[in-house]
């Protein structure tokens, strides 16, 4: 066998692509936790766009909400931490300063949402702008609260942990690794994979399923059956703003404890290209994030630990930075390949108008 | 589900739905003013009225889509007042739209049950129930549906089939339909009139909208004419005619077909032979056209929509590459050429959908008038455009096309539908053609728009331009055309004389191709049916 | 009479949206102060603006401080501007920006001993062709593959950062000293011409905005980029090509920013260090909205932000308010602008002119609606 494989890794050029792949064989196991956990936010953020724009409404602001979501997050324990204490014995090291500040991330994404969804809605004002603003609001406001708060060294409340997976599982031949890698996480993370299961199965065979993707796709077919097509779009936006707010809570709290301007750097955008790669589907969009945050973590993964042979020395070549913008790059080559042949819902981005005022 | 129990029309019962005294005003204009109206159970009553008279707006508000001003709707004799569609679908009123409420993507099924859905539990849908009743309530008015089907990839006969199954699976006593044959041929218009009259037999009540008179006078058992949001007049058909009917739609007498003359067609200036075109999906939808237009000739196009007139118009002018075949003009080789090289030659084209093409709604008038002609002069020296130039050709044309405006300025977005097409008239007819195409020219206008239009054609025609028409309203096509081709399933498969052409037989060949028989099953877009 | 009511439906929304902001930021200003000091300092308000305007206009230094901010939000304004009369959304004018000022230090350092007359447009050039080259991308894609440039550039926008960075850390990094830095780039710098920091930019910028009106509204071309970005299948009809038209309003209006990166390195900073960057690309978006894609509302526009950014600093400073408040008040006027039709009403004006026409397209297009071919 291993001859074999030496053989393959020796044949010029195609032999990168094999060692490529080896690299990856060896190297999966031990960054599969890390591959999920940097789909993490994406995939929130693909299904909160997932749910508007099923419902007909295009959400670009969905970075600047999750950016919102992070700092209410994080500042909130700082806020509350003398208040409310670290009382733990909860699972996941949940204290209640955590839960609270947690709720409040989450209030934080309704509330932008809801302004979204009042623009966009009510106001039908164009809906790019109006994400746009958002996103430049956001930025703006974390970043002005977050210098305040800076000057006074503040003390944050710490961060959700991960479960340790007992021994058997992860001794689990050819698979266990990926158990592991779906149960050593914290809660936002787990909870992740129960959002996209149920997500799926509501989007498809409930009845609210149904009224949504009728909504999005011809409101006023909707409306002449007795939809309230307002109703519903108001009620999915602020939904999907709770999506984004763990998406955004997942980054301060638990994949770190702390806030950085500007710490979404782009997820939010990379998680509109995987529902488009993901055809505006929940389980399409949890594959597309994973297929993201991989180039996310295998180009960490390259960095830190590369691989031996031929093909170690010629990426040793590239620059650093060049791993740190491959995420970006293969976002652009996925979503111009594949984004001919994909389709969005009928009425996205059109503001909806009532037949005759009462 | 039990039918409803039949009344006999001649008991002395309260009317199924009476409506009285019904006015609704929007800003600056009274769309209803005082309508009554009056249905008996068991009766097809017909509403009559051209593009604009208030039609849709009375049944809006029968629908709980809008609110009256003033008025009253009586259902069997009771007052009700209506708070949204879902309310009046719980009290039997069902309304069949003229552009259909149904999703593309979804399932026959998904379509029917939307809004009233069939349920398992409190959360999820019950497919298979839903299925097994739509089943039976298709078999019950005589057709096969396959309710798990794409409605989306249905024709348009069948969708119409769907929405009327909508209607049913909501018990609808009474059923409103918006101008439901305007994108029929006459041989689904004749289907569709059979379960009419069996759903009137078992007691439903049909409100029949539309502005074909001689369907109008075939199917309703009275006739409520409307004219400028007032009811002008009701006749039994017995008693009446189609220029009665004419004279009280339009307030004034009508010349129901334009005098158009004899033509005389001198040197072929059209050439089309095997000409070949693929839909945006890559699908072939002209398969193989021969057609030749002379110059001083009107060439009609008769065909239910989708059988791939657009696509055919496309291919000729350029907005579309051909995938085979030879377009000539006038001998000069312009196949595939790009549209601005065409229209260099001397072709100019009406397109149907005068919003989305023929203008540029957000612009004003003047920019409009030159949108095909911008980089030429005197309206542009190089690169650099001329306004005054601009401006003076658009008041020349407003002027001279009876366009109705307060100036040049205004954006056309602002325009009533029939001074767009106006404009769009006056921008493309006012030079010499070799060639003109209309593509539903008068769509959705009123009676006087439609006259203007048609005299300017036939002037066209006589000047020696070369006309080819493509329309879904068959009379347009039988009153303009010297000749009349029909066209199914991409392909030209007949050709008749304008003048003695029959109705019924051009009816037939845009129904069915030439081949026997219709189908009851479920067929797919392109004709042919599901395996 | 009417002339005056012309231009006050023009000017009302603006206006208003500015004065609703600037009491939104009297309210931030105390409202963050209560929460993260517990005081309540209303003062400090008026601190703040007192010192945003000082720094702003006060002295001559500081009109010339906000004529050098707002001239890269002028190009940057007009790059945006651009993109949106023709349909589309140019996000990326921060990557371009970026762009163009690193192929600006690279023409330049290799320049930096030439004639001045040779050296400052050759590096003005290449700064233009990088973000020529970083709008071509999105363009090209665009108008191919139907891929929205609001993903695609937004994705440029952090390659760009990364180029930038190992650029400057890799083939531009200049020997001896310890962090990553190029060298000045000497002859190609743009001459100081006011005071102690107005460089040539500042009257180079007005004159692009006169060629932009004139090529806009005055020129064939800018017919149909103004048709393509209203009605991309009008255009079609009327023979023009969509797709060309998309590819060559992202290609002059990423040329556009990248003038805007290079006059600012060429004029402010003229050399370049890997964190090398300012949020010029995204106050440029700010600037285009606000101005209504009208070229003296740009003008306008910018030397508004122009002044802001150049008093937070002052702002900053003697008042200790963060110079971020600056992009708070930014998005307050943008939201004011979008909620115009609410603010319509409250304020019951008729006639004013709303939103943006062109707005529309872009999100037609980004669902599909609308088919660039």
């Amino acid at each position: 066998m291993d001859g074999i494989i030496d053989f393959a890794y020796a044949i010029p050029v195609i032999g990168f692509v094999f060692q490529f792949v080896g690299y990856i064989i060896a190297v999966l196991p031990d960054i599969a936790p890390i591959l999920l956990r940097a789909a993490v936010p994406i995939a929130f953020a693909a299904l909160c766009g997932v749910l508007c724009e099923r419902s007909g409404v295009v959400n670009i602001g969905i970075e600047g909400t999750m950016l919102t979501a992070a700092f209410v997050g994080w500042s909130s324990g700082v806020f509350l931490l003398p208040v409310i204490g670290t009382a733990t014995g909860l699972p996941f090291g949940a204290t209640p300063v955590l839960l609270v500040s947690l709720a409040l991330a989450l209030g934080a994404g309704l509330l932008v949402s809801l302004l979204h969804a009042w623009l966009s809605i009510s106001v039908k004002a164009d809906q790019i702008i109006s994400g746009t603003i958002i996103n430049i609001a956001a930025l703006g406001i974390t970043g002005y609260l977050n210098t305040l708060l800076a000057r006074s060294s503040p003390v944050g409340a710490g961060a959700f942990a991960r479960i340790d997976t007992p021994d058997f599982v992860r001794d689990i031949p050819l698979i266990g690794w990926v158990f592991e890698a779906i149960f050593a996480q914290g809660p936002i993370a787990i909870s992740l994979i129960v959002v996209v299961i149920a997500f799926q199965v509501l989007l498809f065979r409930s009845r609210w399923g149904l009224r949504t993707r009728a909504v999005g796709e011809h409101p006023r077919a909707a409306e002449t059956v007795g939809v309230n097509v307002i109703r519903m779009r108001y009620r999915n936006v602020l939904v999907a703003g709770l999506l984004a707010g763990l998406g955004g809570a997942f980054l301060s709290m638990e994949a770190t404890a702390s806030f950085q301007p500007g710490m979404t750097a782009g997820r939010g955008f990379i998680g509109l290209a995987a529902m488009i790669v993901g055809r505006w589907t929940p389980l399409g969009a949890f594959g597309a994030a994973l297929l993201f945050a991989s180039s996310l973590g295998i180009g960490q993964s390259i960095k830190i630990v590369p691989p031996t042979g031929e093909l170690g020395v010629f990426l040793g070549t590239l620059p650093g930075q060049f791993f740190d913008a491959l995420p970006y790059v293969v976002t652009i080559v996925v979503l111009a390949g594949l984004i001919g042949r994909s389709i969005p819902p009928a009425a996205d981005g059109q503001p909806y108008e009532r037949e005759a005022a009462s | 589900m039990e039918p409803p129990t039949v009344e006999a029309p001649t008991a002395v019962h309260a009317p199924a739905l009476e409506m009285r005294g019904i006015t609704k005003r929007y800003p600056g204009v009274v769309a209803n003013d005082q309508i009554d109206l009056e249905v008996r159970p068991g009766e097809i009553h017909a509403l009559l009225g051209e593009n604009g008279a208030g039609k849709t707006t009375l049944m809006n508000v029968l629908y709980g889509l809008a609110r009256p001003d003033e008025g009253q709707i009586l259902l069997d004799g009771e007052e009700v007042h209506l708070t949204g569609p879902s309310d009046a679908i719980h009290r039997g009123i069902s309304m069949v739209h003229q552009h259909f409420m149904l999703v593309p993507v979804l399932s026959v099924a998904e379509n029917i049950v939307l809004g009233e859905e069939t349920m398992a539990g409190p959360v999820f849908l019950d497919r298979k129930e839903a299925d097994r009743r739509i089943i039976e309530l298709g078999r019950r008015f005589g057709f096969e549906v396959d309710p798990e089907a794409k409605v989306g990839s249905l024709s348009v006969g069948w969708q119409q089939r769907v929405e009327i199954l909508k209607a049913l699976y909501r018990e609808a006593r009474i059923l409103v339909l918006d101008e439901p044959t305007a994108v029929l041929t006459p041989q689904e218009t004749e289907e569709i009139f059979a379960v009419l009259r069996r759903l009137a037999a078992e007691g439903h009540s049909i409100v029949f909208i539309s502005h074909k008179l001689y369907e109008v006078l075939e199917i309703a058992d009275r006739i409520t004419v409307i004219r400028r949001g007032r009811v002008v007049g009701q006749r039994l058909p017995a008693e009446t005619n189609e220029d009665d009917l004419a004279e009280l739609m339009v307030g004034r007498e009508v010349n129901l077909t334009v005098d158009r003359g004899e033509s005389s067609p001198g040197e072929t200036v059209l050439k089309i032979e095997g000409l070949r075109v693929n839909d945006d999906r890559g699908h072939e939808v002209v398969r193989g056209v021969d057609l030749q237009i002379r110059a001083g000739e009107i060439l009609g196009i008769a065909g239910v929509a989708g059988n791939g007139q657009d696509e055919l118009v496309e291919g000729l002018i350029g907005l579309r590459r051909p995938a085979g075949g030879r377009v000539t003009l006038n001998g000069k080789d312009i196949t595939g050429k790009p549209v601005r090289s065409v229209y260099g030659e001397g072709v100019a084209y009406v397109p149907a959908d005068r919003h989305r093409f023929g203008l540029v709604l957000s612009f004003p008038l003047t920019d409009n008038m030159v949108l095909t002609s911008y980089y030429q002069s005197p309206y542009a020296r190089g690169i650099l455009r001329d306004d005054a130039a601009i401006r003076a050709l658009a008041d020349e044309r407003i002027e001279q096309f009876d366009v109705r405006t307060p100036s040049a300025d205004v954006r056309a977005g602002t325009l009533s539908g029939g001074n767009q097409q106006k404009v769009i008239v006056a921008r493309e007819f006012a030079r010499d053609l070799q060639l003109l195409i209309l593509d539903q020219p008068t769509r959705g206008l009123d009676v006087g728009s439609i006259e203007f239009i048609h005299r300017q054609a036939i002037a066209k025609r006589d000047a020696g331009t070369a006309i080819l028409l493509v329309s879904a309203e068959l009379d347009e096509v039988l009153e303009l055309s010297d000749r009349v081709a029909v066209m199914y399933g991409g392909r030209i498969v007949g050709e008749v004389d304008g003048r003695s052409a029959n109705k019924n037989e051009v009816g037939l060949l845009m129904a069915t191709g030439g081949r026997e028989g219709g189908d009851a099953r479920t067929p797919d877009a392109s004709g042919g049916t599901a395996a | 009479m009417a002339l005056a009511r012309r231009a006050w439906a023009i000017v009302a929304l603006p206006l208003i949206a500015i004065i609703l902001s600037i009491i939104t930021g009297i309210i931030v200003i105390v409202a963050s102060e209560l929460l993260v000091r517990q005081q309540f300092n209303p003062g400090l308000a008026i601190d703040a603006y007192v010192a945003l305007i000082t720094g702003s206009i006060g002295t001559e230094a500081a009109i010339i401080n906000t004529l050098v901010s707002a001239t890269p939000l002028l190009l940057g304004g007009l790059s945006v501007g651009l993109a949106f009369k023709a349909g589309l959304f140019n996000i990326g004018a921060q990557g371009q920006f970026l762009i163009g000022a690193l192929a600006a230090v690279a023409a330049g350092i290799q320049l930096r001993e030439s004639p001045v007359i040779v050296a400052i447009p050759l590096t003005l050039l290449a700064g233009m062709i990088g973000g020529a080259v970083w709008g071509f991308i999105p363009g090209l894609l665009k108008a191919t593959s139907g891929a929205h440039e609001v993903v695609t550039t937004i994705m440029l926008n952090f390659v760009a950062i990364a180029t930038l960075a190992a650029m400057v850390a890799g083939p531009l990094d200049s020997p001896g000293s310890a962090s990553p830095i190029t060298r000045d780039v000497g002859n190609a710098s743009l001459p100081i011409i006011f005071g102690r920091n107005g460089h040539a930019g500042i009257l180079i910028a007005p004159l692009i905005a006169v060629l932009y009106g004139f090529l806009m509204f005055r020129t064939t071309r800018g017919f149909e980029i103004r048709v393509a970005g209203a009605n991309p299948d009008a255009a079609r009809y009327a023979g023009m090509s969509p797709r060309r038209l998309v590819i060559w309003s992202m290609t002059v209006a990423g040329m556009l920013a990248g003038m805007a990166g290079a006059t600012e390195l060429m004029g402010v900073t003229r050399h370049m260090t890997a964190s090398y960057g300012t949020t010029v690309g995204f106050d440029a978006i700010a600037v285009a909205l606000l101005g209504r894609t009208n070229p003296l509302g740009i003008v306008l526009a910018a030397l508004l932000f122009g002044a802001m950014r150049s008093g937070s600093a002052a702002m900053q400073i003697q008042a200790g308010v963060p110079a971020e408040l600056v992009g708070v008040l930014q998005a307050t006027i943008l939201f004011f602008l979008v909620a115009s039709p609410v603010i319509q009403r409250v304020f019951r004006l008729r006639g004013a002119q709303a939103g943006l026409d062109e707005a529309s397209t872009f999100t037609r297009t980004y669902s599909g609606d609308a088919a660039i071919r």
